[in-house]
């Protein structure tokens, strides 16, 4: 097995690299999987940057990334491999004559009908790959089932042909938006990573990482309202990506200090629901004090 | 927490690997007690994994153990107490001094007590200066975000202020309300709010307020959290870390009690709420698609017959649709039970697109209908909240009646009840010794598809005292048990 990372110090650093800012859980995490050759699990709110951590670590590591989107109805036939029927029947009919059957059939399931589908072609990859399975959660509970042996053994096995397995060990990455509980036997066999809202000071950093004409004051005081505005119970908090788009909007408004003003015009780019605008805007002008009142009424006598 | 500060409890077992596999045995055995799923292939894993990291790093010891044994996020705030109770700093100075120390801190803590609001300046003439200054070290080094000496502070707040006594069989919470009550946080947040607001030199917009004092009490909460996590070291070096997670041991969010649970625990509950109906509404709307196979789809039959040479080899079907309940909540508000029916509320809206209606009443010993509250906003808290403080539901005296309400629910919108309707009542029917015009129910359970009583009781509790719920029960369909959220799940899913 080939080494790619030397210490969490060195994934953090190499990350980095990439204008991808990690934290201390983040790179232990890609470290260990590297080193126990465990895929690894990511679940966390929309766009907290999942997908982004395996295009990174595949940037960092100079890897190929191979992206399996999950959806529902996925099957064997456009996860696995297929057998491309059209060249098969086509290699009947131009060999009527002559052959015997015996030599037919086993020319037929050779690996030359055989359609590569993203998960066994990282299994056969011979270069380092990333391999990303997407949003794992949107297919069925039976069709998980497809993963295991490739997550656990790294090898697939096909009827006719026998088991492939990896000449390298791949990075595998999984996303989750956790809308279903994943079953027990897929969780068993990943790390898992739960990638939260970052902390302030490390979305101020990534700001101006993602943004870098921005002044150092200003994302400074994205991140401080963004992180106010989560403290709220909304529907749907901003994400990161929001928070960037947030940033380059109020740079192109050439804003250099937000006033209260400009953040209540502008909060429909972090915020997706009327009813949450409506009440961040109430709870962004209003004071702390209020905030707490309201908070504290629960049920009646 | 530093690296250097970890290096007591985890790197000295690390060179001698059998303490730290016992340790580890332990933690894993504690994390089973409290609810959490660990395996053995997962307990396995764990051990492999902290072979290749450097023990001095706890943060990474940490995640590394975290991603291989838990493995849903709602259980990480069991683990994270888990592990600060078996893998905490250790050392000669977080044992508790006994004699000397003990009693003069009592006085202290009299004194105090007395003066009232210690946190500030008012200092009395007979006291020693060392809390004042204390305080006013605090005071600064909150004001600027100082992380180090605030946790050196905690440290010599806890110290000075819990007056912990070894052996002494109190819980943590005892000292931690000691130690903030000689602190006055809130006293000490408002002084940095205004001496925030007086230090600008032009007038601070509501905006800026606002962030400045969210920057404070964020860093009062980190205050809070260290000088908890203080106290527990040294519960831990006095007590050992299996007696001391025991008493630590808290319910997961879904075993949590609707009825008894604290403030915190409904914190909680409710940040869980959300992503359960979320998931819940997937799976619904899921399982309503893949249930059963409809009728033949001729078009799609076709299509796929082409890849074959036009034999149709593969018969394909039309998702069915079948059609979807109509559901009633009738629910009770009254004090005990409140928690429970706003939850229930909560949830059943959440998923309302898997009902063709729905429609919510709710009652203490008058009845009134709610549903135009959750139809007029898409906020359901907020309506949960107008639930609570607009509906008309007290008749007499504001104690639950029963017989009352349901004999006005069957005048007012009994004939509405259909065919499809599922009516699902929500309370302890705990009727007050009132009557208890049980024939509405069973006039319900006529006219409706189903009736269901959630009963948010322990099941030994009912037909107990002033509870009826088995006169009730007879005409339902079901009366279920539904004291967490974990039950409230499993009977929507049983509903729909």
């Amino acid at each position: 097995m080939s080494t790619r990372f030397d210490s969490v110090e060195d994934v953090k650093g190499r990350l980095a690299k990439v204008d991808y800012l990690s934290d201390e859980g983040i790179a232990s995490i890609v470290y260990l999987a590297e080193r126990l050759g465990k895929p690894i699990l990511v679940e966390g709110p929309a766009g907290t940057g999942k997908t982004q951590l395996a295009k990174s670590v595949a940037e960092a590591t100079d890897a190929r990334l191979i992206r399996l989107q999950c959806y529902e109805g996925l099957d064997e036939a456009k996860a696995l491999y297929e057998w491309n029927y059209k060249k098969q029947l086509l290699r009947i009919q131009a060999k009527d004559q002559g052959d015997g059957w015996q030599e037919l059939e086993d020319d037929l399931f050779g690996e030359e009908f055989l359609l590569e589908r993203p998960l066994l072609e990282a299994i056969k990859a011979s270069e380092p790959v990333v391999l990303l399975i997407d949003e794992v959660d949107r297919v069925e509970i039976e069709t998980e089932a497809l993963l295991l042996e490739i997550l656990s053994d790294y090898q697939v096995s096909i009827p006719e042909l026998g088991t492939v397995s990896a000449t390298q060990i791949p990075m595998v990455f999984l996303t989750s938006n956790n809308t279903r509980e994943l079953s027990e036997a897929l969780k068993r066999r990943c790390l898992f990573l739960h990638l939260d809202y970052p902390e302030m000071d490390r979305e101020k950093e990534i700001v101006l990482t993602k943004v870098p004409e921005i002044t150092e004051h200003l994302a400074d005081q994205i991140a401080r309202i963004v992180r106010s505005i989560r403290q709220l119970e909304l529907k749907k908090s901003p994400s990161v990506s929001e928070t960037i788009d947030w940033a380059r909007t109020l740079l192109l408004l050439g804003v250099e200090h937000i006033e209260a003003e400009q953040a209540t015009e502008t909060l429909s780019i972090l915020l997706k629901y009327q009813s949450d605008i409506t009440k961040a805007r109430k709870e962004l002008t209003s004071d702390n004090q209020l905030k707490k009142a309201s908070g504290a009424a629960l049920g009646r006598p | 927490m530093s690296t250097t500060e970890a290096l007591g409890g985890a790197a000295t077992e690390g060179s001698e690997p059998s303490p730290l596999l016992e340790l580890l045995a332990g933690f894993i055995v504690e994390l089973r007690a409290a609810g959490l799923p660990v395996s053995l292939t997962e307990n396995l894993d764990a051990m492999e994994a902290i072979r290749h990291i450097e023990m001095a790093d706890r943060e990474t010891f940490k995640y590394a153990l975290a991603a291989t044994l838990v493995k849903n996020h709602a259980h990480w705030r069991q683990f994270e107490t888990v592990f600060e109770v078996y893998f905490s700093m250790r050392g000669p100075e977080y044992d508790i001094v006994d004699g000397d120390e003990g009693p003069e801190l009592d006085d202290d803590d009299e004194q105090a007590g007395a003066g009232d609001g210690p946190g500030a300046q008012g200092s009395g003439p007979g006291e020693a200066m060392t809390p004042e200054e204390l305080a006013e070290m605090l005071y600064k080094a909150l004001s600027d975000g100082d992380e180090s000496v605030l946790r050196n502070l905690a440290r010599q707040a806890v110290r000075r202020f819990a007056g912990m006594e070894p052996g002494r069989p109190v819980g943590g919470t005892y000292y931690l309300y000691r130690t903030l009550r000689q602190l006055d946080l809130d006293e000490m947040l408002k002084r940095l709010n205004d001496e925030a607001a007086e230090a600008s030199d032009t007038e601070l917009s509501q905006l800026d307020k606002r962030l400045v004092s969210d920057e404070f009490e964020t860093r009062i909460a980190a205050l809070r959290k260290e000088i908890e996590a203080e106290i527990r070291r040294r519960l831990v070096a006095d007590r050992g870390a299996d007696a001391m997670a025991r008493t630590l041991r808290k319910p997961l969010p879904e075993d949590v009690d609707f009825m008894h649970a604290s403030r915190e625990e409904m914190a909680s509950l409710r940040k869980a709420l959300q992503p359960l109906a979320r998931k819940l509404a997937v799976r619904l709307a899921r399982k309503r698609r893949h249930g059963r196979k409809g009728p033949l789809d001729f078009r799609a039959t076709m299509r796929s017959s082409l890849s074959y040479g036009g034999v149709p080899a593969e018969p394909r079907y039309k998702y069915p649709r079948p059609a979807k309940p109509e559901v009633f909540v009738v629910a009770d508000i009254s004090g005990s039970v409140a928690a429970f029916a706003r939850f229930t509320l909560h949830l059943v809206y959440a998923i309302s697109g898997q009902f063709s209606k729905v429609r919510a009443f709710v009652f203490v010993d008058g009845i009134d209908e709610v549903t135009e509250y959750f139809e007029r906003t898409d906020d359901i808290a907020e309506a949960v909240h107008r639930v609570n403080t607009e509906a008309d539901v007290v008749w007499v005296d504001g104690h639950s009646d029963y017989g009352h309400a349901f004999e006005v629910f069957q005048q007012r919108w009994g004939a509405e009840i259909g065919p499809k309707t599922s009516v699902i009542i929500l309370g302890d029917a705990r009727n007050n010794y009132h009557s208890s015009q049980s024939w509405v129910v069973k006039e319900m359970a006529h006219r409706a598809r189903h009736v269901f009583w959630l009963n948010p009781e322990p099941t030994a509790y009912w037909d107990t005292g002033d509870s009826i719920v088995g006169e009730y029960g007879v005409h339902c369909d079901g009366v279920f048990e539904c004291r967490n959220l974990r039950q409230l799940e499993r009977f929507i899913d049983h509903l729909v």
